[in-house]
């Protein structure tokens, strides 16, 4: 398959599961209702309100997620030049985990702030401070050393998860089973302010990571190779680090910790597609939004009234197909 | 001067690895550099090229001191093919190959182009849809040579062009190696200032106009292939025996095991 393809392809899927997203819930909507009201010429009040106060952020939001997700797993497995490597590994989903759990536990009844609830505050600020230290242990005067941020990565995740285990030993049940919940991930918390949030960030990410296309191509040669072609390594990898801590740090925030998607995502794409960047951040933006609809879209209907966690149904989505591609990734050429 | 390196030292904390060497390399000229193991060969390429920093002396490319050279500028007319490549993702052939085009502003019709006569000029036109991951060892130093020598293919991608080469025909065989020399020989008789590690001497000796020496760091002779080629100078620097004899056809020293 093609690059222009797949992303054609994808071009017509985003939007499409967008829609169906809307469509399917408690009170199902028929397509023409839903178009309707989406464009604003909807008769019916009470389509217009489900769509417009529920089903429309939760879509939007879960579209945004997937997409953040996806795209900065990407950029990630090119900057440590390794297929295998997730958006975790800077140590931002780990501090997040710590974060959310403390106002979990020491939170108790404070308000949160301008549509973000007081974990969402806590998870963002864990995933920033985690990252902020990795970077700043693996860089020394003479750069970033991938390596080094890779092991501080690994070892800001043990810290982080005892610190999370501690935290939990304190807790009470109540609180266990809340932070039980957060790490699975869910989008039942979706409302505007948090749409306007993800997106002012999405907008930002989506648009500057794959103007980096070119350098993580040339990244994907070694480093010293990069930088004979004339690639600002470092700065490079501080924009890419920093992008990913803010789109991850985000989408942890409003959905608590989905795995799979940045790690399996542009895995996929990768298999189908080749490792070129320019095709690949965009055609894994639009397949990690596509996924991750149709995971809440199950989270929400397999077992209604009540929800699944979303986080559970990536994996289960994503995982046989994965092991699909795996069984012919010698055609795909990774050895 | 394209390349001229002056009073260079190179260490890392008390290991010298370079001691004063120096080394002027005009265009359309071909220097091989020859030593044993651990001479300094490859940090010589490597300073060359600004990886690793002089403690002492100076580094200039096309009378300009390296580090005032804007990276991208300083790509159009600069490329280096390192000893080993770590490229593990399925790029196809030609997209490796086009790589060596990024720092240029020249369009994908015209890179498509260079990336193609690259790709002949190697011998790699048939790998062109390959993917490099299944590629063996010898084609793929091929591909990453096609890649370099695409980066400052034209005359016109800059005003001073520099090729360095770490062992560009290692891992070749017999015929490959005579179709690569060739190559990099007419590249520098089109103007190119080319410096490349070499092992094999007689090799070395048959296609550069002068040969650089090191051991330990240190130039041990320097000038051209007939002058630096002895029996003296090889066991100075090898610390063996062998036999010189001059090419039947072409004159130039060939070494032989003693």
């Amino acid at each position: 398959m093609t690059g222009v393809r797949l992303t054609l392809a994808l071009a017509v899927l985003t939007p499409a599961s967008l829609i169906v997203a809307i469509m399917v819930g408690a009170a199902s909507l028929p397509a023409t209702e839903v178009l309707g009201s989406l464009i604003g010429i909807g008769d019916d009040g009470r389509t217009a309100l489900i769509v417009e106060a529920i089903r429309l952020p939760r879509a939007l939001l879960t579209g945004l997620v997937g997409a953040l997700l996806a795209i900065c797993g990407a950029a990630m497995q090119g900057l440590f030049r390794n297929p295998l490597a997730d958006p975790s590994l800077i140590g931002v989903t780990a501090g997040a985990s710590v974060g959310a759990s403390l106002m979990i536990v020491f939170g108790g009844t404070l308000a949160g702030l301008g549509g973000l609830s007081l974990i969402s505050l806590g998870a963002f600020a864990g995933g920033a401070g985690a990252v902020a230290l990795v970077y700043r242990l693996a860089t020394g005067p003479g750069g970033t050393s991938v390596a080094t941020m890779l092991l501080a990565g690994i070892a800001i995740a043990a810290l982080a998860g005892s610190a999370g285990g501690l935290l939990e030993f304190h807790a009470s049940n109540e609180m266990l089973r809340r932070i039980s919940l957060w790490r699975m991930g869910g989008l039942e918390g979706a409302n505007w302010p948090r749409v306007g949030i993800v997106g002012v960030i999405a907008a930002i990410v989506l648009i500057a990571l794959p103007r980096q296309a070119g350098a993580l191509n040339a990244l994907l040669l070694g480093e010293s190779e990069a930088r004979h072609l004339g690639i600002p390594v470092n700065a490079v990898k501080r924009r890419l680090i920093l992008m990913t801590a803010a789109g991850v740090g985000v989408s942890v925030a409003v959905a608590g910790a989905i795995t799979f998607v940045g790690l399996v995502v542009p895995h996929i794409v990768r298999m189908l597609i080749g490792p070129d960047h320019r095709w690949l951040l965009p055609a894994s933006a639009m397949a990690g939004a596509v996924l991750l609809l149709w995971a809440d879209i199950l989270a929400r209907t397999l077992v209604a009234p009540t929800e699944l966690p979303v986080g559970l149904l990536t994996a289960l989505l994503g995982a046989p197909f994965f092991i699909s591609l795996l069984r012919h990734r010698h055609e795909y050429g990774m050895a | 001067m394209t390349l001229s390196i002056r009073n260079l030292t190179v260490a890392i904390g008390e290991r010298r690895l370079l001691a004063d060497i120096s080394l002027a390399v005009a265009a359309g000229e071909l220097v091989a550099v020859i030593g044993p193991n651990g001479a300094g060969k490859t940090s010589l390429i490597h300073a060359a090229v600004g990886d690793l920093p002089a403690r002492q002396g100076e580094v200039a490319f096309a009378g300009r001191a390296l580090a005032d050279w804007p990276g991208r500028e300083r790509a159009c007319g600069m490329a280096l093919l390192p000893q080993f490549s770590t490229l593990g993702f399925p790029f196809t052939v030609r997209e490796v190959v086009l790589l060596g085009r990024g720092p240029h502003r020249s369009g994908a019709k015209v890179d498509g182009r260079i990336a193609d006569a690259a790709c002949a000029a190697t011998d790699i036109e048939h790998l062109a849809t390959r993917r490099y991951t299944h590629l063996s060892g010898g084609e793929k130093q091929r591909v990453q040579l096609a890649r370099v020598l695409a980066q400052i293919w034209r005359a016109e991608d800059a005003p001073d062009r520099l090729l360095l080469l770490d062992e560009p025909v290692a891992a070749l065989d017999i015929g490959h190696q005579q179709v690569v020399m060739d190559q990099v020989r007419r590249f520098a008789d089109q103007g190119v200032a080319v410096v490349m590690v070499q092992h094999d001497i007689s090799l070395a000796a048959r296609y550069a106009d002068r040969l650089l020496a090191l051991r330990e760091g240190q130039a041990v002779a320097e000038g051209e292939p007939s002058a630096v080629v002895t029996r003296q100078t090889m066991r100075r620097l090898f610390d063996t025996d062998t036999r010189v004899i001059p090419h039947p056809d072409t004159g130039t020293p060939v070494v032989l095991h003693g």
